[in-house]
């Protein structure tokens, strides 16, 4: 294959891996917004979106297009409840506590997963047809287009919901300010519930449309996690398009490294990334300084 | 209308409110003077529920309110414009005060109405009108204490709570923002309880006037009385003071 069509496939495989990581980074984002905590148990969210679906389909037969909306319900319905047991009761606490916490929950939810499914790898089926598409020299999996084109519309959806619906107002005006938030009325509690329960269903549906490819095991939310949180901190904890483009450079420069270098590098790449942004730049790549987070 | 009667409150271990009792009649405006520290912005915060009283009473429209959340309180028709402002700054101008309708959208009120009561809002300031898709962070000072009220109004209180607005603010501001204040009382009806530190302006405005030291009421009556007591001209006008130093 020559250079030029390898770097395409690179890229184009790049950039679904770096949509799922955009995907999971705003739910990161989402959560700090709300509540100034960093939810360590978001990439569980992942993973349960994975197995959930899984289950579904190979316990109860449902078909893939009925598991996925039920896997996404019950991954949220895990995300309230996480919420409501584990930050709720403890609002008064320090948000490094609280983040604590999350790693704690993120523990229990992976080894519970692991006692009620089990330790292997598993593939999900794909949407559709396994059939790769040639372009121009690179070959593409249709989940691949699967995978950008609901990260597309879920993006869409969660900067219409910020900008247009006056949930999503409250929501930011919460980060913002929330004395002045409670002041006109919003209840806060309500919306860190509401942070967590969006959070939560992005998170697990994420989860499922990249499953059918890297396949899904109880511990894949670690690392998808971390790539995640790395990329919502590229995009400076932003839970817009900031944090979508720092998931696609993240996923580009990784599929590149994994490439041209060595794929035992894959992910080495993605913590070196973090830990320079976090030397250089902690606002993130396209924040100034002590600037207004959206 | 409202009434606090023996309320205490705790912030942590300090008592911020001692036994303090205060009323306002319908279509009053009462202002509280005091100095820094004096818990005129506690009063405040503990009739909205944000740092509720652990004694006494505090009945609004002779209901007990005490125990209830602060966004209890505001659907029950009581608004604050905390001190500072606050406003929602990286959100435009439009924006915050559609929140300030928050509750409102909530329990479905027309939007229709919601919309009316914005341009209302709007040709009482009609400087917040040209600039409804700007940032509220990057307005003046006074123009963000136009919208902090315009966001309270957007609640359609009956009674409005106001947290030194004249802090920090231009003179021709402070007037402008004062004379809105006594249309929202003549035009609209809406009681005012006025918190300042620029107590000369405040009982100019004001019916009445509570004065605030270390948490306790130490004086009260009708405001052009306050601008004539020794004791008050002494401490929180600033005048006469040789006069009475030198008595």
């Amino acid at each position: 294959m020559e250079l030029g069509n390898q770097l395409l496939q690179y890229l184009l495989s790049g950039l679904s891996t770096g949509a799922i990581y955009a995907l999971i980074g705003i739910g990161f984002s989402i959560i700090y917004n709300a509540t100034g905590i960093i939810n360590f148990a978001q990439g569980e969210f992942v993973m349960l979106g994975g197995m959930l679906t899984l289950f579904l389909m190979e316990t109860l037969k449902l078909p893939l297009w009925a598991a996925i909306p039920l896997a996404v319900l019950l991954a949220t319905l895990v995300g309230l409840l996480f919420e409501r047991l584990a930050i709720r009761p403890l609002r008064k606490a320090s948000p490094i506590s609280l983040v604590i916490i999350t790693i704690g929950g993120s523990i229990l939810i992976r080894g519970l997963s692991m006692l009620i499914w089990d330790k292997d790898t598993h593939a999900l089926p794909p949407f559709s047809s396994e059939e790769p598409i040639m372009i121009a020299g690179a070959t593409v999996l249709p989940q691949h287009f699967w995978i950008l084109g609901i990260t597309v519309v879920l993006i869409g959806l969660n900067k219409w919901f910020f900008s247009h619906t006056i949930s999503g107002k409250a929501m930011r005006a919460c980060s913002y300010n929330p004395r002045a938030a409670g002041l006109v009325g919003i209840d806060v509690r309500r919306m860190v519930l509401l942070s967590f329960v969006i959070s939560a269903a992005m998170g697990s549906l994420a989860g499922i449309i990249v499953a059918p490819l890297t396949m899904t095991s109880y511990d894949v939310g670690v690392m998808l996690g971390l790539k995640g949180f790395c990329a919502a901190i590229i995009g400076g904890m932003s839970s817009g398009i900031p944090t979508v483009i720092g998931g696609l450079i993240l996923g580009v420069l990784e599929s590149l490294g994994a490439g041209l270098i060595s794929s035992g590098y894959k992910d080495a790449i993605a913590f070196v990334i973090l830990l320079l942004i976090l030397f250089i730049r902690p606002q993130g790549l396209f924040g100034k300084p002590e600037s207004e987070r959206v | 209308m409202l009434r606090l009667k023996n309320i205490n409150t705790y912030y942590g271990k300090v008592h911020a409110l001692k036994n303090v009792s205060l009323h306002l009649a319908e279509g009053e405006i009462v202002t509280l003077i005091g100095a820094n520290g004096a818990g005129k912005t506690t009063i405040l915060n503990t009739i909205s529920g944000v740092t509720p009283a652990n004694g006494g009473d505090l009945l609004f429209q002779k209901e007990e309110i005490k125990a209830l959340a602060p966004d209890r309180i505001v659907k029950l028709g009581i608004s604050q414009v905390p001190e500072g402002r606050q406003v929602f700054k990286p959100m435009t101008v439009d924006e915050n005060l559609e929140l300030g309708a928050y509750l409102r959208y909530r329990a479905r009120d027309p939007k229709a109405e919601i919309l009316k009561d914005k341009e209302e809002i709007f040709q009482l300031f009609p400087r917040l009108e040209e600039r409804r898709k700007q940032a509220a962070g990057t307005m003046s000072g006074g123009e963000q204490q136009m919208l902090a009220i315009g966001r309270a109004l957007m609640a359609r209180p009956k009674l409005l709570l106001l947290d030194e607005p004249s802090m920090g603010l231009a003179p021709l501001v402070v007037q402008e923002i004062f004379r809105v204040l006594q249309r929202l009382r003549d035009e609209r009806g809406v009681t005012i309880l006025l918190v300042e530190q620029n107590a000369k302006a405040a009982l100019k405005l004001a019916d009445r006037g509570y004065v605030l030291e270390t948490g306790k009421v130490i004086l009260e009556g009708a405001a052009d009385e306050l601008l004539e007591n020794a004791e008050v001209k002494r401490a929180y006008l600033g005048k006469d003071k040789k006069e009475i130093w030198e008595r």
